[in-house]
């Protein structure tokens, strides 16, 4: 642990680049995944039976299934028996150079001004970083435990908290829901894993920091939380990854469950490296999130801001099964260059009275092509169910692409279902309003940005939600004009 | 402070502007008037750097420099304050933030530091009772959803703070029923100084009944074809514009 501790001070230390590459050896898996890899992984991690034979009911699934093919983008190409999957720090090695920093990088990061240490210290934040695989350090975790809140890697939990993870693991995200959660049910490798007891609510928030740095690895991190009844929890997720010119897949699964009364806030700010201009290399951001209200007037509240990936595929999703139980989704999602975003929220509403908010707000530059696809979805036990959904696309210049895609699917006569959507475009107007004020025209363009995203940056903790604006800012230098 | 010479523009491959010369000194108030589609609001354009708007020949001198040269933005930092006839809205976007930024990109133009928290309320309080800005809306998303009259308060109040050298009035007047007008003539006068001038735009007398002129200059046909003091606006109103076509005409044909 003292390693892995030097490890994180070195990067906390450093001032945060996005585009290095640690020099560490690492414990890499053989390419290519078969059973072998899988008892590997599982072996690696020291883990127990029942476990490993989930893992395989994961492959089963996984080889039975085809990569879906409804989505609005071409499937690249991507095969799967070209990627290691484990990828460790070697104990006991020190952190030797970081010394590949891409200066474009680099000056992207001074703008941000972000450091691991300030994410530390930052009003509290409790920082759980999982660095490749494996999760090396989690601060603040005897302040938490006085409270009974668990808050460790998901390794940790398998270890420590068997009982919980056994009882919670794939009851939201089954094993073999989709081809990617089948994929990580196999192989992942470590996550985030929090638990808070009843009538607890966390003093602060909780926040990972998901960093892929092995070349060809893909990070199947899976991450599990549960807030028993009446418990409250805001958890932060922030994601990077160095630029290589080649595409990584990151096939992470969110698992979250709120019993009665339980609430359970989930933000991320996502900033993988989205690939050049030409759209070659970046991340392939393929990941299943979900969230059961199963309490009732329980209530899980996505909220996310993606800036990153080559390609940005996820739908966090919400199940309303206890009655007068609550879900929400606030998500902007931008994209420049050749990026591509198919993102947007799964609403189920099965219980009586139960409610949904849904806010989308895309940006679109450059050749990029950003949709939204939702489903609101009404059981016939959902008396008076409701929802809201308002989608709404910005586009800067004339080359971009947005796109809607709403599903809504009623089975009981007294839900509301309610869905608005707008598009527009920055006008010339507003820019040249903006300038006579002094205003130069990318700052104008980022206070536009803003403006439009407001609502959603609005749900974020304080912190993150000036570094979401930064981000945006940023993400958009050099679009206009 | 503003020297214009021969200044001609064309927009979409049209000449709007076809000679205007014109020169405003420090403390001035010029008021520019004539009939609509004469060039008025493309002068202000023009001034302000909007980019749909091509100069063919002519020069504009401002404190010394050569404005055409410069950014719009680098205009608007050196002190040439446009409110708009038709201001626009930035939904998301507060008064104050956005005020903030402008000023402190001003600011920086000029070397000088960003402004203080405690002093930007001071001084958005002070400017904003100046102008007898309703304080509501300051808080608010930029222009949205506020009436015709609150937006073009707004630009008053933009102006009081950002404190140019030149403020041109774009029909400020335009839409304004006779309270919110005499409220912002009042405002203009309020921020009247020896060492600001002001271009004032309009199509009709009565503004110019609040805000008294220095000199009125009409334009008709993108060149300024008479200029005169205030009792020209009253002549204008009087007579139209009609005659002032005639005589234009008659000059050409002889």
């Amino acid at each position: 642990m003292r390693n892995s501790n030097e490890i994180i001070d070195d990067i906390a230390n450093k001032e945060y680049e996005f585009g290095f590459t640690t020099d560490i050896e690492m414990d890499i898996a053989p390419v290519g995944l078969n059973e072998d890899t899988i008892r590997f992984i599982s072996a690696k991690k020291q883990e127990p039976e029942w476990l490993l034979e989930w893992r395989l009911k994961g492959f089963q699934a996984f080889k039975k299934m085809k990569f879906p093919e409804w989505q609005h983008f071409k499937m690249p190409e991507l095969d799967l028996q070209k990627l290691s999957y484990y990828a460790a720090p070697k104990e006991k090695k020190k952190l030797n150079s970081l010394d590949e920093v891409d200066p474009e990088l680099l000056a992207t990061f001074e703008k941000l001004g972000i450091s691991l240490k300030e994410q530390k210290v930052l009003a509290g934040v409790a920082v759980d970083v999982v660095f490749d695989s494996v999760s090396v350090a989690t601060t603040y975790r005897a302040k938490l435990e006085e409270l009974g809140i668990i808050f460790c890697s998901f390794g940790e939990a398998v270890k420590h908290h068997p009982e919980l993870v056994k009882k919670y693991l794939g009851t939201v995200v089954p094993h073999s829901d989709n081809i990617f959660a089948a994929l990580n049910a196999a192989v992942f490798s470590d996550g985030s894993f929090v638990y808070i007891p009843k009538g607890v609510r966390s003093p602060m928030e909780l926040s990972t920091y998901f960093r892929i740095n092995a070349e060809n690895t893909g990070q199947f991190e899976r991450t599990l939380i549960i807030a028993d009844e009446s418990a409250y929890v805001s958890y932060l997720e922030g994601c990077t990854a160095p630029k290589r010119d080649e595409n990584q897949l990151h096939a992470a699964v969110v698992e979250l469950v709120a019993l009665d009364h339980a609430e359970i806030k989930y933000s991320t700010v996502q900033n993988w490296y989205p690939g050049d201009k030409d759209g070659n290399g970046g991340i392939f951001n393929f990941v299943t999130k979900r969230g059961i209200c199963k309490g009732n007037s329980s209530k899980i509240s996505w909220t996310q801001v993606e800036t990153g990936s080559a390609i940005t595929w996820k739908y966090p999703s919400v199940i309303l099964q206890g009655d007068n139980s609550e879900g929400e989704f606030y998500s902007v999602a931008v994209t420049r260059n050749k990026q591509i975003a198919d993102t947007g929220t799964k609403i189920y509403h099965l219980g009586k009275n139960t409610r949904s908010r849904i806010i989308s707000k895309g940006i679109s530059a450059g050749h990029s092509d950003n949709t939204y696809r939702g489903l609101v979805q009404v059981g016939p036990r959902a008396a008076n169910a409701r929802n809201y959904t308002q989608c709404d696309s910005l586009l800067i210049g004339d080359r971009c692409g947005a796109h809607t895609f709403p599903y809504i699917e009623s089975r009981n006569s007294t839900a509301t279902v309610e869905h608005e959507a707008t598009t527009s475009k920055i006008g010339e107007d507003q820019i040249f309003y903006l300038n006579q004020r002094g205003i130069e025209t990318e700052k104008a363009v980022a206070l536009i940005v803003n403006g439009y995203a407001k609502e959603v940056l609005n749900q974020l903790p304080m912190e993150f939600a000036v570094e979401a604006q930064k981000l945006l800012s940023i993400t958009l230098e050099g679009s206009v004009g | 402070m503003l020297t214009i010479k021969n200044l001609h523009a064309e927009v979409d491959g049209k000449q709007i502007l076809k000679g205007i010369n014109l020169e405003i000194k420090r403390g001035e108030m010029h008021a520019i008037m004539g009939p609509n589609g004469s060039g008025k609001s493309s002068l202000s354009s023009v001034l302000a750097g909007r980019e749909n708007y091509t100069v063919t020949e002519g020069e504009v001198i401002f404190d010394g420099k050569n404005l055409l040269d410069l950014s719009p933005e680098d205009r608007a930092r050196e002190g040439i304050f446009l409110a708009f006839q038709y201001p626009v809205e930035i939904p998301g976007v507060s008064n104050l933030n956005f005020l903030k930024t402008a000023l402190n990109e001003i600011r920086a133009y000029h070397n000088l530091p960003s402004i203080e928290a405690k002093e930007f309320l001071r001084l958005t309080k002070e400017k904003q009772q100046l102008v007898e800005f309703n304080a509501n809306l300051m808080n608010r998303s930029l222009n949205e959803g506020f009436s015709g009259g609150e937006k073009k308060r707004n630009e008053v109040f933009q102006l009081a703070m950002l404190d140019p050298k030149l403020a041109i009035l774009d029909e400020t007047d335009s839409g304004l029923d006779i309270d919110a007008l005499r409220i912002v003539a009042n405002g203009v006068n309020k921020l009247r100084s020896a060492d600001k001038a002001f271009m004032v735009i309009t199509h009709y007398q009565r503004l110019l009944e609040y805000i008294v002129p220095d000199f009125v200059h009409v334009l008709y046909d993108g060149r300024i074809v008479k200029t005169g003091s205030k009792e020209l606006a009253l002549e204008l109103e009087e007579k139209g514009y009609d005659w002032l076509k005639e005589e234009v005409h008659q000059k050409e044909s002889v």
